[in-house]
């Protein structure tokens, strides 16, 4: 039997692949606009059920009663999640759910090294003088070696990412000695080793690509700090993406490989969008260790003079306001204070202020996060802005309202040819009449680890106190 | 299907994915993650190969394991997204 043979499909069978594949082009594409995104994620569950089904369709079946078992025991958690979650902990489980994918990818993986032949991977050989074996075609192996290899390495990245992100690890780097050195050698073995794998299809080989490739996994994401998690987010779905490519290529399914070529565009686009709005290279990204020096400069900055205000003075200042910009930080999601910003926002409406959002493409802890926690609060999408659309409008702003959000905001990113984040675009929010800066006390300094000149200006004034308390004080002076 | 006609589908598909991603609106971005997790589990498809398969009983339980897994991804992400998608309204007409 040929390599061709042993793919051999009927033709409906790979169209309805096809199909599959081009239903969630069309997910992806819905998502250019909320209206849109719903009729698109539909489309996404309908080409994932054709794929199902065509798979089940087209193999003899040993035990239905277990597939079917896995899936609800699966599907059951999934939903139940999904329904539960917090829309906070949005970024622990898109981690947790790409740690997933890593692991399917690795299980699927090495299903089809123990069982090539129900794979239509491999041919029966049979040596003069020696027994039968099933020997897995040599292309095959690299696709199953890679497969594997990037599965492994987006499951314990994954699984860091998520303890990172969810607080049961530190968000510092954590930097081993010669850590370059170790992890350039790892990647190179684990090359050599699928080289090898077509020459050598011992259990040892494919054990020590999968081992290899999880403590890599592993090594490459701890000296990451927690500033940089919305790069490394993206960065690991992208390779979900290529881990699900290269089985599509093992298998020969063309709706695994379209999937695998839009998921890993999609997370190397938002890397880069990650890496653009931060002003870091990708490479220094993921050589890590950003963060690390946090705290040194919160001595020096304590006893500089600011303006400190109230609750009411808030209050006033922004119901005499023709245009109030709130702009959200990480600092908002984590005092769940949006609820109390949009009924603040309901409020000044009220009084005939213009109410408007600006988000910085990194506030949060992953792409898009602010906008889906406004979103939760039932601020209507087309009052909140991207800081492209809305940076130049700062300058005819009355009040802008600081809340949670530091670094994207520091001009010192603009003047400062020192500061660490010089270069990254900012928010003008210093342009303003009036900054309005919630934040729980003077001391602490945003992740960037640096003091931000803006609290000290003669424009701003700080509302100290816990997001949500001080957002609820002024809703209540308003009312 | 032979590697040639795989590896241009898969080319085309990474420049589909490259200009359909960067018509997605920054604000639909954390739903366009919880969505590619979702359909990334398309990987299912290999696991139930896997696990429908007689005769290699190891091979059957891995494959069970990871349908498992793909479906908490298949159903938990298009459910989340769902989620997070009815959640964003326009304004409900003129504001004062």
């Amino acid at each position: 039997m040929g390599e061709a043979a042993a793919h051999a499909q009927p033709d409906w069978v790979l169209l309805a692949y096809l199909i599959a594949g081009v239903c969630f082009i069309l997910a992806l594409r819905g998502l250019s606009n909320p209206e849109s995104s719903r009729r698109g994620n539909i489309t996404g569950m309908i080409g994932m059920t054709i794929a199902i089904v065509t798979t089940l369709a087209t193999h003899p079946i040993a035990s239905i009663a277990e597939i079917i078992g896995a899936m609800v025991v699966g599907g059951g958690i999934g939903l139940v999640t999904a329904r539960k979650i917090q829309m906070t902990a949005m970024p622990q489980l898109v981690a947790a759910f790409h740690s997933l994918v890593g692991m399917a990818a690795v299980l699927v993986g090495t299903a089809a090294y123990l069982n090539p032949e129900a794979f239509g991977i491999a041919v029966r050989v049979t040596p003069i003088a020696s027994p039968s074996f099933v020997s897995i075609f040599p292309q095959s192996r690299i696709e199953m070696g890679l497969g594997v290899a990037i599965g492994a390495i987006t499951f314990s990245g994954s699984v860091i990412a998520f303890l990172k992100l969810n607080g049961n690890m530190s968000g510092k780097p954590i930097l081993l000695p010669l850590r370059h050195l170790i992890n350039l050698g790892t990647l190179a073995a684990i090359l050599i080793l699928i080289g090898y794998f077509t020459q050598d299809q011992a259990p040892i080989v494919f054990g020590l690509i999968a081992a290899l490739s999880f403590a890599i996994g592993f090594l490459l994401i701890i000296p990451i700090g927690g500033a940089d998690m919305p790069v490394v987010i993206s960065m690991l779905n992208s390779y979900s993406g290529w881990a699900a490519a290269a089985m599509g290529f093992t298998l020969h399914n063309t709706a695994m490989v379209i999937t695998g070529a839009l998921v890993g565009s999609s997370g190397a686009i938002l890397s880069y969008i990650m890496c653009r709005a931060m002003n870091r290279s990708f490479i220094s990204v993921i050589a890590g260790g950003f963060g690390a020096v946090a705290s040194s400069g919160e001595a020096a900055a304590i006893d500089r003079p600011y303006k400190r205000g109230s609750a009411e003075d808030a209050a006033f200042l922004m119901s005499q306001a023709e245009q109030v910009i709130i702009v959200p930080g990480y600092g908002m999601a984590v005092a769940q204070a949006q609820h109390a910003v949009r009924e603040m926002a309901d409020l000044l409406k009220a009084k005939g202020v213009t109410v408007k959002y600006a988000i910085h493409p990194v506030a949060g802890r992953m792409p898009g996060h602010m906008n889906v926690l406004l979103a939760e609060a039932n601020v209507p999408y087309d009052e909140v802005f991207e800081l492209e659309d809305i940076n130049s409008e700062f300058a005819q702003t009355d009040v802008a309202y600081v809340i949670g959000a530091n670094d994207v905001t520091n001009p010192a990113a603009k003047n400062d040819k020192s500061s660490p984040i010089y270069g990254m675009p900012v928010l003008d929010v210093e342009k303003a009449r009036t900054c309005l800066f919630v934040k729980r006390s003077m001391g602490g300094v945003g992740y960037a680890g640096i003091d931000n000149e803006l609290f000290y200006r003669d424009n701003t004034m700080m509302l100290l106190g816990d997001a949500k308390k001080m957002t609820e004080e002024i809703v209540k002076a308003l009312g | 299907m032979d590697f040639i006609s795989i590896l241009s589908i898969f080319v085309l598909a990474c420049f589909v994915g490259y200009y359909v991603v960067w018509s997605v609106t920054p604000a639909l971005h954390t739903p366009l993650m919880s969505v590619t997790n979702a359909i990334s589990s398309v990987i299912v498809v290999g696991a139930l190969i896997a696990a429908a398969a007689a005769g290699a009983p190891g091979s059957k339980w891995l494959g069970l394991a990871a349908v498992a897994l793909a479906s908490v991804n298949i159903f938990g992400g298009f459910a989340v997204t769902q989620r997070m998608l009815s959640m964003y309204k326009k304004r409900e007409r003129k504001d004062g």
